[in-house]
Parts: structure tokens; sequence; C-alpha cells
């Protein structure tokens, strides 16, 4: 059991997130976190998935995204390299004697503060969740009022843009219109 | 051409080559059913549940792999298709559902029946649309049509609004056709994996072909046939696909499974290959996991690439089309002797024959074995398709009727739908008219659904009922004697008089208890013009043999028990008796292992039992009693 990260690319239409959301519910698969957003085509949405399981699971995970109608591609960037990011929003209590060493990690943790008032300080941070969960952990004695995390965004590194590379759907497709190219060379199903 | 919805969805039933749709009106509903009044090439059946609309879709679906289709209603109407539309998803089954939705500008304000219909079916369709506006209309069903068939055959549900139904809008076909960039139902394997898969085949010792319902699907007998003549490979088969091959194939071992027989489950389990041929690894023919074909390297053969590594762990993938991939590795299949393989099974087979209850002469009680026996018997030389339901007589079936083509027997296999039968049967037979419909049903699972009775009343058509009445849920109460120390818990089932049932519906109703009387009504109702209901009163307290009960390694079955010897003086005139039976003739007197009622104690029955089949069903009391008129005495040795 591993995290993996899956983005999918879906057709903006009505209850597509809820075909998604139910996929993963009825399979038992975890998420971790699930983010969804615009892209540069318009009618066309963005996943990234994080869910917690094996490397067969994310297979199943894969194959049946792939099934969902509604889902245009799914690449699985758990072992590619890849960037991931993740924003997070700290309110944290300071004092007077307290300020300074906030404002001091929230300078090494290369943050932002974006608001302050007499007691408390608002932080924004980007970075990987891994990142953000250590943030939380070094500001939590000084007592956080809230906290928000976005859920992880994920990309692929390298400058091929993901639609010129083969999908991950690991069999020739045939007959259908195809709007991308299909190199599956190494890409099998028998595991 | 300026249309209102209604109308589209009808011309768009039209040229989807739709002859008959099974529904049932209601106010959401109601102006496509005016308009149905212009389309009269259409044949609208008129259900009396929404759930049998569903399964009347999907028994035609299944009988002539078109699509099927029912209309129902807003609200209840749609919510009472949850479990049609969720047997076909389990089965594979195309079907496509029309419900009318409340006005698009009340929805979200519980309005009168008022449901969120594609939420709730969201997880058992294969794909669903809610269409608000009458200009989307053509373009949702064509696709519902296209998706319901391609690929993976399932249910979609198409959910209109009544405003949409009643406005108007341009309708033009051409330019509604499917727009699905995201869905690819025709996905192959890369060339390396026929390679892999073909190395395998080729060099296997034990192989064993698992061969599911894709066979009947894709039309793939012709195919399979081949594959196993020339690799000399046994063919083991899954409950929906009986019939996918000839049961009378010397090489079909019989069905796998939890009622499987024994050594074709004894061979999976030493086999050094499987073939997996369009079926799924389903937890009923797989026993535990854990234990399952340990020997053997898999190669999967299916079309959906989400069911591969799904249960069970396989070496090879092959996705597609059964019939596609055989033919594509066929010709490279090459023959291996494997006489040691097959004659390794004929000894597991071993006294699997003497143990059988079909070898049995007529003892004076009614199995149901016997009865479904003696159906396949008589119908063997017709068209027939039979249909059945869930439960006990759903396994006898698979054991005792012999299905020699594709799509001659509808059951519900995945979601194990109780009440299916009926409905089903009233639709395969829309489907085929010309053929013989039988439903093999149990009175649990007939009681469900007997008011579609009145719709093949109504409708004038010929399905032929045959109840296999043992006044218990018996499956339940099969398990409830093995696993739950005989507490017949909620299992003793009294239903109403089936015969005057069946005169109150304006249909024949016959009564059977006594083998001698099966193949006379049998005849009977095969000349009556018109639906036939037969009561059979069979063994209370029969049970199915063998068995691997849930979870369980695949070779550790429950046998069917060597049966009590039991002697019997008279001749059973009616059937020829089986050679394997006669050997043990003995001292002039017919000896033969008598059939066991399930060595359960009688349970505690407060209902009132028939006048025949009701004496307790231990046969040794049977035997304490003796027969009247000193026709047969039963002793026990």
């Amino acid at each position: 059991m591993s995290k993996h990260t899956l983005i999918a690319y879906v057709e903006d239409v009505p209850g597509v997130l809820n075909r998604v959301a139910s996929l993963f519910r009825r399979r038992s698969f975890n998420i971790d976190s699930l983010t969804v957003g615009r892209t540069e085509h318009a009618g066309i949405s963005r996943l990234t998935v994080v869910v917690e399981t094996s490397e067969a699971g994310a297979r199943i995970v894969e194959a049946s995204l792939y099934k969902l109608v509604n889902v245009l591609r799914v690449d699985d960037l758990t072992h590619k390299p890849s960037l991931m990011r993740e924003l997070g929003l700290v309110k944290v209590l300071v004092t007077p004697e307290t300020r300074a060493q906030v404002l001091q990690l929230v300078d090494v943790f290369r943050a932002r503060v974006v608001d302050v008032d007499e007691k408390s300080i608002s932080i924004e941070v980007t970075g990987t969740p891994e990142k953000i969960v250590k943030f939380e952990l070094v500001l939590r004695p000084y007592g956080i009022v809230e906290m928000v995390r976005t859920g992880a965004v994920s990309m692929a590194r390298g400058h091929e843009s993901l639609s010129a590379n083969p999908p991950l759907v690991r069999a020739e497709v045939t007959g259908q219109p195809a709007d991308h190219a299909h190199d599956t060379s190494g890409l099998a199903m028998s595991v | 051409m300026k249309l209102t919805g209604a109308e589209i969805i009808w011309e768009c039933l039209v040229r989807e080559g739709v002859d008959v749709v099974f529904g049932y009106p209601g106010g959401a509903i109601l102006p496509t059913y005016d308009a149905m009044t212009k389309y009269p090439q259409i044949h609208h059946v008129l259900v009396r549940h929404e759930q049998g609309a569903t399964h009347m879709a999907d028994g035609y679906a299944r009988a002539s792999g078109k699509v099927g289709v029912a209309i129902a209603t807003s609200g209840p109407g749609a919510t009472n298709m949850v479990t049609g539309i969720a047997t076909a998803m389990m089965d594979s089954s195309p079907i496509v559902c029309i419900t009318g939705q409340v006005g698009s500008k009340a929805i979200g304000t519980d309005a009168f029946q008022e449901t969120d219909v594609t939420g709730v079916t969201l997880p058992i369709t294969k794909h669903n649309y809610l269409v608000t506006k009458p200009g989307d209309i053509a373009r949702a069903i064509r696709e519902a049509f296209y998706i319901a068939k391609s690929g993976r055959p399932g249910p979609v549900l198409v959910d209109i609004t009544k405003d949409a139904q009643q406005l108007t809008a341009e309708f033009e076909w051409e330019a509604a056709a499917p727009s699905l960039p995201g869905y690819r139902p025709n996905l192959r394997a890369l060339p390396s994996e026929y390679a892999r898969a073909l190395e395998l085949i080729n060099t296997a010792q034990r192989p064993v072909i698992l061969a599911g319902q894709g066979v009947i699907k894709a039309g793939a007998t012709a195919q399979l046939l081949q594959l196993s003549e020339v690799s000399r490979t046994p063919i083991a088969v899954t409950l929906l696909g009986l019939g996918g091959i000839p049961a009378s194939s010397p090489l079909n071992l019989g069905m796998m499974g939890m009622h499987g027989e024994a050594w074709v489950n004894q061979a999976i389990q030493q086999a050094d290959l499987l073939i997996a041929l369009g079926m799924r690894f389903d937890d009923r023919v797989t026993g535990n996991l854990k234990t399952y074909a340990p020997h053997a390297r898999k190669i999967h053969v299916e079309i959906d690439p989400s069911e591969v590594n799904k249960n069970v762990h396989v070496d090879v993938a092959l996705i597609g089309d059964v019939r596609e991939v055989l033919e594509e590795l066929l010709p490279s299949v090459g023959t291996v002797d494997r006489s040691a393989w097959w004659s390794k099974i004929a000894e597991m087979k071993g006294d699997s024959a003497v143990r059988d209850i079909q070898t049995l002469p007529d003892s004076g009680h009614l199995y149901a074995a016997h009865v479904i026996n003696d159906l396949w018997r008589l119908t063997r030389d017709r068209e027939t398709i039979v249909v059945t339901d869930v439960g006990q007589h759903q396994m006898w079936e698979a054991q005792y009727y012999h299905h020699e083509k594709p799509r001659s027997l509808i059951t519900s296999g995945g979601l194990g739908t109780m009440g299916f039968a009926l409905p089903a049967a009233i639709g395969a037979k829309f489907a085929c008219p010309e053929k013989d419909v039988w439903v093999v049903v149990g009175d649990g699972g007939f009681q469900m659904t007997m008011p579609e009775l009145a719709t093949a009343a109504q409708e004038k058509i010929k399905v032929n009922v045959a109840i296999i009445n043992n006044q218990f849920l018996g499956m339940v109460r099969q398990w409830q004697e093995f696993f739950y120390d005989k507490r017949y818990a909620a299992t003793p089932l009294t239903g109403p008089d089936f015969v005057k049932l069946a005169d109150a519906f304006g249909l024949k109703g016959v009564r059977v208890t006594k083998r001698s009387e099966v193949k006379p009504t049998v005849e009977d109702t095969l000349a009556h013009n018109g639906t036939v209901v037969i009561d059979f009163r069979v063994e209370q307290e029969d049970t199915v043999f063998p068995m691997v009960p849930a979870g369980a390694d695949l070779d550790k079955m429950i046998r069917r028990p060597k049966r009590d010897i039991l002697a019997e003086t008279g001749a059973d005139g009616e059937w020829q008796m089986p050679s394997a039976a006669a050997g043990s003739a003995d001292s002039g007197r017919i000896v033969i292992k008598a059939a066991t009622n399930g060595h359960g104690k009688a349970a505690r029955k407060t209902a009132p039992k028939p006048a025949k089949a009701a004496k307790k069903a231990v046969v040794v009391a049977a035997a304490k009693r003796g027969k009247p008129g000193g026709k047969r005495s039963l002793t026990r040795n």
C-alpha cells in the first residue's frame, strides 16, 4: 500500500465528479485527496486523485476510471518524474513573544504572511503535501486557530505536453475516433 | 422537422429498430405515452410492476442479442426499476430504460414523484443521462443504445423531464450521432500478449478452458469448439456460459463453481493453465481465492479491462471480443497430446454418475431434479428457451437441463434476483415468439413477480411456467441445514393454490405430485394454446449437491452422498434405467441408491401441507409406512 497519484481528464458535464467519487466509494478505494479544475481546453476538466492502494489496486482504479464514459484519459504519475503542489492556509495564534518565532518559521518554509492582527497571523504555504504536514506540525505548539488545504495537484515534468504522450490504457483502441496517439508499447496489461 | 420531445423519443426508438417496449405509464411520462399512439409499429407491453418491465427488457435482450427497452414514470416508477437495472448490470445485459422526470424547473424541489434517478442508478448503470431540453433527447437516446450494446453490454438509463417531452425541437437523426470521445468499447490487446498466450497454450500439460457468458455474447461457439478440439483442451462453463457450447459435446466437462460438478472443480484445481474466456472469476466459481487453481498460469480473454486482475491475478490478459481474440489465436494453436490429462479427468469423474439422482427410477417421490430432467427429455427436440429464477431450482436446472444452443438459458446469475424468471420469460417470448419459453421457478421467487401472469394473459402469449414448489425458500433452507444447525428461520413458505391462481388470471393451471404425471402434463402444456402454470409439488427438504461452501476451497466440495440403499419392487416403466444404476441390481429386486432428502429433519411447519408430497420428507418415515396397495415397498438396509 502506498500513495498513488492519478490525473484524469474528464468532460466538463454535470455529475462527472459524482461519477468519479462514486467509483472510488463503490470499489472501496480510499481517496487521500481529490482536486478538480478547468484546463486550457474548453469543456475539459482535470482531476488529480491521490489514492492509498497497492500497485494492482492502482491498475484497477485506472481501468475503472477509463470505463467511465466521461473520462477522456488517465495518467498514473506515481512512478514518473512529476511535480506535486498543494496550498495551505494556516491561521496561528501569536503573542508579542512568539510573533518573531512564527515569522521565522514562515521564512524557513518559504511561506507567505497574508493577514495579521493583534492575536494571530494567517499564512499561505505552498509545496508538497509532506511539506505542508510538516509546517502544520511546527506551528501546532503556538495554537492553530484554523487551517485549510487544497489537496494535491500534479503535473508530469518535461516539455512534452500530456496529450502527446501515449495514454495509459494498456491496449490499443480501434474503431473509435482517435484523439491521441496509441503507442502502447511497454504498457502491457499483464503484470 | 420540428417535433415534440415525446415524438423524438419514439422516432429514435423506431430508428434504433425497436419493435417492442415494456412499460408502465404515469404523470411524468404521460406526454410520451400520448405520442405513442402515433407510432403503431412499436408494440407496448403494459407490465404490472416496473421491475417486470426491466426484467422483460433484459429477457428480450438476452434471448435476441438486441437492446431491450423499458419505460417508466418518475419517482416510484423509476425506483421500481432499480432491481431490474442492477440485474442487467451484473449480467452485462443491454437494456435502455427511459424514465419521465418532473419538469426541469421543479427539479430539486422535492416535487410530487420526484427522485434523483440518475443519482440512484449511477452505480448500477453503464451510463445514464438526465435530459432537460427536447433538443438533447435524440443524442442521449442514440448514445444510450450505442453504449448499451457495444463493448461489454449493460443498462443505460435516460431520464427525461416532462417539459422536455412537451416542448418542440428540431429533430435531425444524423446530427444526433453519438459523440463519445472518452468511450472506448473496442480495445485490443498487443501482439506481444498474443505471443505469450500462445506459448502458454501450446506448452501446457493440463489446460482447462473456462467459458463464460462472453462466449455467447460474442457468438464465439464455433471458435471455442475449434480451440478446444485443436488443442485437446477440456471446457468448463459458468452458469451464464451454459449453452455457449453444446452440453452433449465431449469437449464439455460441465458447469464449474459452487454447484458445479466435482470433477470439473477438481480439474480446475489441478490444471496448469486456465484459459478464461468472457468470464470474470466471480466468487461463486472460484471459492477461496487464496487456494484457487494454485498450479495454473492464467490467460484472461476479456472485453472489459477493469475485470483483469480484479479477483484473480492473471499471467496474460487478452483484451477484446472473445470471438475476435480466438480468431486471432486459432491459426497458431498447436495440437498437443493431452490424453493423460483427459484420462485423469475421467478418473476424477469416478462414481459421480452413480451418485446422481437422475439415474434413479421412480421411487414414488417427486424430485425437482427428476422434473427438470424429464422436462429436458420432453423438450430437447424443440426450440426451447428456459428462463430460471434464483435458488435450488436454478442449480438443478443448470445440472439437469442440458442446453445445446446459445441463448437457450436465461437466468439471473450475478445479482441473483428472485422474481426474475417470469417477467424475463415474457420478454424472451417477445424476442423469440417461434420458440417455446419455459419458466422454471421456485415457489418463493414466483410469488415475488407473479402478477406478471396478468401481463402474459393480456398479451395472449404463451409461456410455460413450471413452479418447483417445495414450500420452502429452498436454497436458504439448505444453507440453514448445513451451516446454521437446521434452524429453519423464516424459510417455510405458504403459497397460494397456484392452480386456482392461474384460473383467476384466466390461465390454465395444473398440479403434479407424482413423477408419472410429469410427462402427460408437459405434453398437455405444449399442446395447450396459452400460458400454463404447473405446480410441481416436489420433495420439501431436498438438497442441491455437490456444493462448495461459500469461501471454501473449490475442491473441498460437499459431494452427493452415497445414497441410502433402497429396495424397490415397482418397475420404472416410464424411463429406461441407466446402466450404471442397473448394475447394482440385487437378487431380483432393483437395489438403488436412494435419493436423499437432504437428510435433514423435517421443519417445524404450521403451514398446511399438500396432500401427496406432504408426508414427512424423511425416507425412513416412508419406509416404515410402506406404500399403499403393496405396489412398492421401501425398506432400509
